[in-house]
């Protein structure tokens, strides 16, 4: 992952690494328990190799037999192999404390907080508040915040507005308001109220949290296996099952040929050739895999949707916040014919004077104060921009103060986009000024957003509105369609504005004119040509689609429903996020799948270590075999069971850091990786073993 | 030696150019597109009416199976009923005796999993009912089976449900009339010609030049020669396979039949191309296995043509290379080739004696009946290679950060249990098998068998070891060639290598049409930018290590005691 790919939101302090480390060690011994190494079929069988080899030991120790080496070869080998199912435990414990100190820290946050319960029937007097603990709350409980009070639980407001320090979870400063209704109704446990009260009502069991589910994913024992991760345990497991049959049918052949071979050197041979490498580390990546996407501040749901978001093929983003910054600024006022620049101001600005949206403040910045202060809008009516209409404006009453010269009659100001500000002058038997369309076209052929305003059905003239594009989005968009990934950009914009806003963020497709349903149709069409789509939303109108989608990344000031419908929650309401779940997923599969070469194709080395050690003796011809030149038999056999070893720890860090992700196309990425992984995993133990020989050779 | 080897490339070369027409032909037969064997059509309609065949009616992938095994059933019933009474039917003029129960049971099980391996001489072993109505008709149905189950793969891999045929039947009865009886009309009449024995009479008497009066054997013996090419049984007409005279008389009809031993299993391929309409991966897959075939052939012919060093160490030249074993009309390079191509094709011919060849020919062709998906049998060899092809797609997948899929499918848990359960098959009966075999040979020299373990080996020591891993070998892939030099004709070989045929023959059958037939059940994906593609060099370089490393890290330690270890200890 590239750092320029990371989010602006502070990071959770970690704790101290010595602390990590001392818990993960600890861990790597109870986790011997077979009956929990039984989930990892490869080292499991290292474990009853190193069982057999104790025993076998002991049985030397005590009756002084020599067919087999001596005690201190045999008490070597069994000890090395000790080390490798240690040094894989250890690899799952690391990446199991590194998730679980993250996890704990954002859940330190919601503990043990006071909880003012309210009873349900609704009288909210003062004197009914019960405080209990929040582990008390149930679903559907109803409670009461007031400023400076931490949040107990994730829940919705039904009552009130406030602002909220979220800087708990998402470790942005800036306070956020949250209000009831609408698409910003939802709270998060352990964040702070800084002003006003609210009345909330839970919506998770207590367990059932977010978080709850996060830290189950970084769980070796509770963690539910990804089903490509299922997939590579049965082929790891039909590798450790031919070893199993190359091994034991490997004793007859010996005797055979005159040379029986020691239990040690069998169980080396195995221990050797089963992909202990992988098998070990298999756990860790997934762990780590988890608490990348944690650190990224996204809480998945389950480790499939990570996976997943590697193979999404389409990708809806909302145009707002996602590619332009914020919103549109008015930028200019464009008369219709016969109508005077002041009286489209004013009908703007009037339209505008109650509109809390930032295009409505813009226009209102825009007539300028000298405009606006005469206006008034007392006892006018708010019409509220609603999907259907796709407008919005004012009715100022008959004899308001507000009343104009000249306009006896009252006013109904609208301003909205032109297909919706066409259908309601022809409804009402206007004309629509072809002047002010060709206006409108010119605009949104610059990209710009043409708002139609119209006095009681007559056209007044076009208000300008701007986007601005965010920088660097365009080398975003380039690295997904390079990662295969179609971006779709979705807006309410006309479809002039919305190609020209799509050509110059590099988008791959639009949706112009959008209406909440047009996602969900989009999303399916995509699905049923076999496609996985992901998208992001925060409305409770984005609900449906981001349940229908493959991967749905609610933000997480959006709507309970929202966050319910997705299978993710990004903490940091991001909306370009995705990408970087995207390659979270892919490298979680990269990871496996590159180590799983490697440790294959390390086997080709330990075979000519170990199969001419064991024949030697009898058959000197094989001495062409060892290519290493090793020291002894012994010291072959011991070099190779120590490298197999080694080779765990090493490749820990990469493990948890994950592979790299280069958006270069597939078929270079496998030559890539198959240069790196697969001749460096051939390459790398014939050094390996020879060095490992070198000192043991010294020893013995 | 250069003509020797011009000889080698004139019999490759055929072989190629005529698989490629062959190949569209085949893929026109199975997609029911119009062809010029379209004249057959009456005959087969004929034979759906006489069999209550709907040929119209569309399997699933259990469906085709079980038509599969209910055919070879069938099979097994009326051949071993037949060898265990032969003695006393008619078209027996050599007066020869019926087969023991194990050797029926061996015979009828090597013939019907299209494996040839025989554990009796054709002269005396059989009559020449049994030769034709029972070994030849066993040629051509189970080489049309191994083809059918390709053709039910075929249809599987589509991207889109068509109306093409989807019946087993209709597969099995096309694979015969229109590719397997025409192809081996005209090779029959090519080896008529050239003095190869056609005749329903009894052994002749010949007065040689010495004086000395010999019987020859006979029989109809060309149409059985030529469908054990084209069809890659190999189960010969005489004992001694394609080295006898009157089996392989010349050195053009060694060419003939090397370029039908290669034939069909090349122009499958061709015909996966042609029937996807994916030529481009048909050509990725020609070329892995062509460059594993070289790969294993270049040791072979190197060894073969240098000679003995054994022999050379006695101060005895060897201008023709290594002669042991060879029959002088062809040759040591042609006997090589002969050797990589029968053991890459699961066809079990010889043109000499694989024993007699150095260990390191021993070696390769070992290495190339483990990988058995170098072209391979009929119909089956691409279906091991699709096994190999789908672990390498998911090794691939993953390692360029996709969920695995190959033509469009995810590759998943259920398919790469399937996978990895078949390719531990061929080892596992491999590796069990000779196991067995050398703990006896060890541990009770003196069973109380009509032939002791003391007594299987002509060479003890390490070749003797090659002799055991090479019969279990040549089962487990459904070769059929013998190491010969063992006694392999008596109750312990009979019935543990009939064993390991039927499990090598069926699981790999049933393994990929499994997997065919759950990917065929999934949502098309269409290919994208983050698609790793399967039909270039990249991924092509990727089966073959796949296919190598399996294999070399199944098989290096039996190799290692065997020819290795055989070849080291040469002078």
């Amino acid at each position: 992952m590239t750092p320029s790919t990371s989010s602006s939101a502070k990071r959770v302090a970690r704790p101290h690494r010595s602390s990590l480390f001392k818990a993960a060690l600890r861990e790597s011994f109870l986790k011997l328990n077979p009956a929990l190494l039984i989930r990892n079929p490869v080292m499991f069988t290292v474990e009853i190799g190193t069982a057999v080899m104790l025993l076998v030991t002991v049985y030397i120790a005590l009756s002084g037999e020599t067919d087999q080496g001596t005690p201190g070869y045999n008490f070597a080998v069994t000890a090395v192999l000790l080390l490798t199912i240690l040094f894989a435990n250890f690899a799952e414990a690391i990446a199991e404390a590194r998730g679980r100190a993250q996890a704990e820290s954002l859940r330190k946050t919601r503990q043990e907080t006071p909880a003012k319960v309210l009873p349900a029937d609704g009288g909210f007097s003062p004197d009914q508040v019960r405080v209990t603990s929040s582990a008390q709350l149930r679903k559907d409980d109803l409670f009461l915040c007031e400023t400076g009070d931490i949040i107990p639980s994730d829940g919705e407001i039904i009552e009130g507005l406030a602002t909220i320090d979220e800087s708990a979870i998402t470790g942005e400063s800036a306070p956020v308001i949250r209000e009831a209704g609408g698409d910003r109704s939802s709270v998060t446990g352990g964040t702070k109220v800084l002003s006003d009260r609210i009345i909330v009502r839970v919506t998770t069991r207590p367990g059932e949290s977010f978080l709850d589910k996060m830290i189950a994913l970084v769980e070796g024992a509770s963690r539910q296996k990804t089903p490509n991760e299922v997939a590579l345990t049965i082929l790891l497991a039909g590798f450790t099952l031919v070893f199993i049959i190359v091994c034991i049918t490997l004793q007859p052949f010996a005797v055979y040929a005159g040379t029986p071979i020691t239990v040690a050197a069998l169980i080396a041979l195995f221990v050797c050739l089963i992909p202990t490498t992988i098998g070990g580390l298999l756990s860790a990546i997934g762990i780590a895999g988890m608490d990348r996407a944690l650190r990224a501040n996204v809480i998945a749901k389950s480790g499939r949707a990570v996976e997943t978001a590697g193979d999404v093929d389409t990708l809806l983003l909302d145009k707002t916040g996602t590619i332009t910054i914020g919103n549109r600024k008015a930028t200019r006022f464009y008369p219709a014919p016969g109508i005077a620049p002041v009286d489209l101001i004013r009908s703007a600005a009037l339209s505008s004077l109650a509109d809390e949206t930032p295009e409505g403040k813009s226009i209102v910045e825009l007539a300028g104060p000298e405009m606006t202060r005469e206006l008034s809008t007392a006892g006018a009516t708010l019409i509220r921009f609603t999907a259907e209409t796709r407008s919005s404006g004012i009715d100022l009453p008959l004899n308001g103060s507000a009343r104009p010269a000249g306009r006896p009659n009252g006013l109904r100001i609208r301003k909205g986009a032109v297909d919706a500000i066409r259908t309601l002058v022809r409804r009402a038997n206007q004309t629509f000024p072809e002047e002010t369309d060709a206006q409108a076209k010119a605009i949104a052929a610059n990209g710009g957003t043409p708002l139609i305003v119209t006095e009681n059905e007559q056209v007044m003239g076009v208000v300008e509105l701007q986007d601005i594009i965010k920088p660097g989005i365009a080398e975003r968009f380039e690295r997904l369609r390079k990662m295969g990934v179609k971006t779709v950009m979705v807006t309410g914009d006309n479809p002039l504005t919305a190609r020209f806003i799509a050509a110059k963020a590099g988008v791959d497709e639009f949706i112009a004119e959008a209406k909440p349903e047009d996602k969900m149709n989009y999303i399916r069409r995509e699905q049923a040509g076999g496609k996985l789509v992901a998208m992001m939303g925060d409305g409770t109108n984005d609900a449906p689609a981001l349940a229908q989608a493959d991967v749905g990344v609610a933000m997480n000031s959006g709507t309970q429903a929202a966050r319910e419908a997705g299978n993710m929650v990004d903490l940091d309401n991001d909306p370009t996020k995705l990408i970087e779940v995207v390659e979270i997923g892919k490298q979680l599969l990269i990871t496996r799948g590159t180590l799983t070469t490697f440790s294959i194709a390390n086997d080709v080395a330990k075979y000519f270590a170990i199969v001419p050690a064991l024949f030697v003796a009898s058959i000197p011809a094989l001495q062409q075999l060892n290519l290493m030149r090793l020291h002894s038999p012994e010291s072959a056999i011991l070099s190779a069971v120590i490298f197999n070893a080694l080779i765990i720890p090493m490749l820990i860090p990469l493990a948890l850091r994950g592979v790299g992700y280069q958006p270069i196309g597939a078929s270079a990425l496998l030559r890539r990786n198959l240069f790196i992984y697969g001749l460096g995993g051939l390459a790398a133990p014939f050094v390996g073993i020879k060095l490992i020989d070198l000192i043991v050779g010294l020893l013995i | 030696m250069t003509n020797e080897l011009l000889g080698i490339a004139l019999i490759y070369g055929l072989a190629v150019l005529s698989a490629y027409p062959l190949g569209k032909l085949i893929a026109a037969v199975y997609a029911g597109r119009p062809n010029v064997m379209d004249w057959m059509a009456p005959l087969e309609r004929l034979l759906y009416r006489i069999g209550g065949i709907d040929p119209h009616r569309r399997m699933n992938w259990k469906e085709h199976l079980t038509a599969l095994l209910t055919l070879s059933g069938v099979w097994f019933v009326y051949g071993f009923i037949l060898l265990q009474t032969q003695g006393s039917l008619p078209l027996n003029p050599d007066g020869n005796p019926s087969q023991t129960p194990d050797l029926a049971f061996n015979t009828v099980i090597s013939f019907i999993v299209n494996c040839d391996l025989q554990h009796y001489s054709g002269e005396s072993g059989l009559t020449y009912l049994t030769q034709t109505a029972v070994v030849m008709f066993f040629q051509f149905v189970s080489a049309a089976a191994g083809m059918a189950a390709l053709a039910v793969l075929f249809n599987a891999l589509q991207t889109q449900a068509t109306d093409r045929p989807n019946n087993f039947y209709v597969y099995f009865v096309r694979s015969i009339t229109r590719i397997l009886l025409p192809l081996s009309l005209v090779l029959a009449l090519i080896l008529a010609f050239n003095g190869v024995p056609a005749s329903f009479e009894g052994k002749d008497t010949v007065v040689t030049l010495e004086g000395d009066t010999v019987q020859v054997s006979r029989g109809p013996a060309a149409g059985m020669i030529a469908i054990k090419q084209l069809g890659t049984n190999g189960g010969g007409w005489f004992g001694v396979n394609s080295a006898h005279p009157l089996e392989n008389p010349n050195f053009a009809t060694n060419v003939a039949e090397n370029v039908s031993i290669l034939l069909i299993p090349m122009a499958l391929v061709f015909a996966l191309g042609f029937y996807l309409n994916r030529k481009k991966l048909a050509l990725s897959i020609f070329l892995v296995m062509t460059v594993g075939f070289f790969a294993v052939l270049t040791p072979s012919l190197t060894a073969e043509l240098k000679g003995n060093p054994a022999i050379a160490s006695l101060g005895i030249g060897q201008p023709l290379g290594s002669m042991e074993g060879k029959e002088i009309r062809f040759g040591a390079a042609a006997s090589a080739f002969w050797g990589i191509s029968t053991t890459a094709t699961s066809n079990g011919s010889v043109n000499a004696m694989h024993d007699s060849m150095t260990p390191l020919s021993g070696a390769m062709q070992l290495l190339d009946m483990m990988i058995n998906a170098f072209y391979g049998g009929v119909g089956v060899g691409l279906l091991n290679y699709f096994i190999y092809l789908i672990i390498a797609v998911f090794i691939s997948g993953l390692m360029v950060g996709r969920t695995p899929e190959f033509l469009g499918r995810k590759i998943e848990a259920r398919e790469m249990k399937i996978a990895s359960l078949v390719a531990l098959l061929h080892p596992l009966l491999i590796l069990a098998g000779t196991a067995l075999a050398s703990h006896l040979r060890v541990n009770a020299p003196q069973a109380d068998w009509t032939v002791r373990p003391a007594g299987w080996l002509s060479n003890p020591g390490f070749h003797g070891f090659s002799q055991m891993l090479y019969e279990f070998t040549s089962s487990a892939a459904n070769n059929g060639s013998g190491f010969e030099g063992l006694s392999d004709s008596n109750f312990f070989w009979n019935y543990t290598t009939g064993l390991v045929l039927i499990l090598s023959r069926y699981l790999p059958i049933v393994g990929p049409i499994a997997i065919a037939g759950l990917l065929a059940g999934k949502k098309y994906v269409p290919e994208s930018a983050g698609t790793l593609p399967t039909d270039n060099a990249t991924f092509g370089l990727m089966t073959f290590a796949v296919i190598f490393i399996l294999a070399a890290l199944s098989f290096f330690p039996a190799l290692a005691l065997g020819p290795l270890a055989e070849y080291f200890s040469l002078p």
